[in-house]
């Protein structure tokens, strides 16, 4: 399973840093999402990878045949809340810049220099 | 001691900023008046904290009354002290002079923007706590978004687009830094941070070196060091001139969190080893220069002042990459200075913009505009200060970064030849912009008419070089000041005792008593937080 999280988390960080050096809006947004999928998986996979354990202790004294760390799932949870809602602006802001200038390039252009 | 008051910066403009948006949505007098009155109670509220900081130790908020490392706190120490007296000072002035220059009405929601943006600055300045830094952020980057592309254009939006994805990756990797140290450490409140990373053994810290610096690098980014400046031109160009102004204090959060993470949790020569100093004293050297030359390169004002920021920025840092109270103390007063400094340049350049008409910023001769001896005197003293010329205080920040780096003869090489390199910059452009415009032929370029009150802009402009001229007269006392700021930071376990000692044992209690919760009479030291007979009324 460890091969398996690294891997994906190598290849969609990969994959995310291929897409934001496009030009155009539109593939840097998706590569904007697989990067925050990326670091999601990894947030998620600092606590160490621990299957079918509650994120809680046992009541104290009390055996516990262990637990799974409660806390990067709850760091995870503001990370997937805060880049969703960052996609949501940069999508927003990719299409008011399409509207304006008519096109997805997301360099300035020589026009940028005459201002 | 300030109890409560401590978390008042965040909350203020956290109550105001949805208040405004929602219950003055179509009055813009309303709006104006109450983001007016919650800045000034910003700064009033940042002058009483920092009037206790200087005589207290630092002093600690616990959010919930969770205990540190199970919990957020909130930490006032004279940095974080200071860094809330200068940014509410600096909003006081951006939300007056927008009011001034009408730009707040070319657009929708400027005023709750900018309260939702100092909830976000002041929150990031006042926790303890890694992964809330890393919240702040975004809550001051989210409302960055929206003032960068306040009134829209394509250029602007263009930028803003540039903007946003630089520092989505910034965000992206800030959480593969903390993810990294936390799986370290197991924790990620500064102070216990601090505790666990001193006693690690060096052999197992390679993966933390990595995390710190991760870590830098996205310090690095939101403060424009080189190689991750290249967001900064276009963007602060672009932005609307208030914006821009208050943009200035937004490098200074990176500043301000790489000094504070590279001496609290990964002090130099500690656990990590020098790697803070290795990294970034070439890229503080090599960032002011590249800032320098592109003020002398620039073609158009608001890159001149854009580029100096970028240079400022590296001259502070090469301070603060001494990691010695003497430099620490120079670069925090260069970084008042500064932060100053661009923000009344912004300003002022803003000025020039809105009556040049269709010319804009471009560094050519256009003839006279209006107000013109004015607005040339004010941007005189703006070019002075920031490219660090006697009389203002550009030169006495400099002169004591200088002092206190002695014996680095290349060190002060760079200073010295990158400010000849400034003041040519702003001698060229001042000369052709303000000088060759008598010599230009045609008429007076049509001014931006939906300009509110003039005056106010001139003044909100005016008081902050009114500001520089105060830190230049009181540079004694506010020197000695910053230099006990840098005394208090170098010793870090009084920062550490306030949030940690003790916190376990506190912990500990409340939760004992809590699991006794079928008990009659409640835990010894289980405190008031937990009455022992309901309360009428609740």
């Amino acid at each position: 399973m460890e091969a398996l999280v690294a891997s994906a988390v190598g290849i969609m960080t990969a994959a995310g840093i291929y897409l934001i050096l496009r030009l155009r809006t539109f593939p840097v947004v998706l590569g904007m999402a697989m990067l925050s999928y990326a670091v999601n998986i990894f947030l998620f996979a600092t606590g160490r990878l621990a299957v079918n354990l509650p994120p809680i202790l046992g009541h104290a004294g009390a055996e516990t045949a262990g637990y799974t760390d409660p806390i990067p799932q709850a760091l995870v949870l503001t990370a997937i809340v805060i880049s969703f809602g960052m996609t949501a602006v940069v999508v927003m802001l990719s299409l008011g810049a399409f509207i304006e200038a008519g096109n997805d390039r997301i360099d300035l252009g020589p026009e940028e220099n005459k201002k | 001691m300030m109890g409560h008051w401590i978390v008042a910066p965040v909350v203020l403009p956290a109550f105001l900023a949805p208040l405004i948006v929602l219950w003055m949505r179509f009055d813009l007098r309303s709006q104006r008046v109450f983001s007016v009155a919650g800045m000034t109670a910003l700064v009033a509220l940042a002058i009483t904290l920092a009037v206790s900081a200087s005589t207290n130790a630092p002093e600690v908020y616990r959010l919930g009354n969770w205990e540190a490392p199970f919990g957020i706190v909130l930490v006032l120490d004279r940095l974080s002290a200071l860094m809330l007296l200068l940014t509410s000072v600096l909003g006081l002035a951006v939300v007056l002079y927008a009011i001034g220059s009408g730009w707040d009405k070319r657009g929708w929601h400027f005023h709750s923007l900018m309260q939702f943006q100092m909830m976000g600055i002041n929150g990031a300045f006042l926790t303890g706590d890694a992964f809330n830094l890393f919240v702040f952020f975004e809550v001051l980057l989210i409302a960055s978004y929206g003032l960068m592309i306040h009134a829209g254009g394509e250029a602007r939006l263009k930028a803003g687009v540039q903007y946003v994805v630089y520092n989505l990756a910034g965000s992206t990797l800030f959480l593969f830094a903390l993810g990294t140290i936390y799986s370290v450490t197991g924790t990620l409140s500064m102070a216990d941070l601090a505790q666990k990373v001193a006693v690690m053994p060096a052999s197992e810290t390679g993966l933390l070196r990595v995390g710190a610096g991760l870590l830098m690098l996205v310090f690095a980014v939101k403060a424009a060091l080189v190689p991750f400046q290249f967001w900064l031109p276009a963007t602060y160009t672009n932005a609307p001139g208030p914006v821009a102004a208050l943009f200035a204090i937004m490098t200074k959060v990176g500043v301000y969190a790489i000094v504070r993470i590279y001496t609290l949790v990964f002090p130099a020569g500690g656990t990590i080893g020098w790697l803070a100093q290795e990294v970034l004293l070439p890229a503080a050297a090599i960032s002011l220069i590249i800032g320098m030359i592109g003020v002398l390169g620039a073609r158009d004002m608001g890159r001149t002042v854009a580029y100096s920021v970028i240079g400022s920025v590296g001259t502070m840092m090469l301070a603060f990459a001494q990691f010695t109270e003497a430099a620490t103390g120079a670069g925090l007063y260069y970084m008042v200075h500064s932060t100053l400094a661009a923000a009344a340049l912004f300003l002022i350049v803003d000025l020039v913009r809105e009556r040049r008409g269709a010319a804009g910023l471009a560094i050519t001769p256009v003839p006279p505009i209006r107000n013109a001896g004015l607005i040339a005197g004010m941007f005189f003293a703006g070019a002075i200060a920031m490219a660090g010329m006697p009389p203002l205080s550009g030169f006495i920040g400099k002169l004591m970064i200088l002092d206190a780096t002695r014996g680095q003869w290349w060190l002060w090489g760079v200073v010295l030849v990158t400010s000849l390199i400034a003041i040519l910059g702003f001698g060229r452009a001042g000369s052709t912009v303000f000088w060759k415009a008598h010599a230009a032929e045609g008429d007076q370029p049509e001014p931006t008419r939906d300009a509110t009150a003039p005056g106010l802009a001139f003044t909100a402009a005016g008081g902050l070089i009114a500001g520089l001229v105060a830190l230049t007269v009181f540079a004694g006392p506010a020197s000695a000041w910053l230099r006990t700021t840098a005394q208090q930071l170098y010793t870090p376990s009084a920062y550490i005792d306030a949030v940690m000692a003790g916190a376990y044992e506190r912990a500990w209690a409340a939760t004992s008593g809590h699991g006794d919760s079928h008990a009659e009479v409640p835990a010894e030291g289980h405190g008031a937080d937990a009455p022992a007979e309901p309360v009428s009324g609740h």
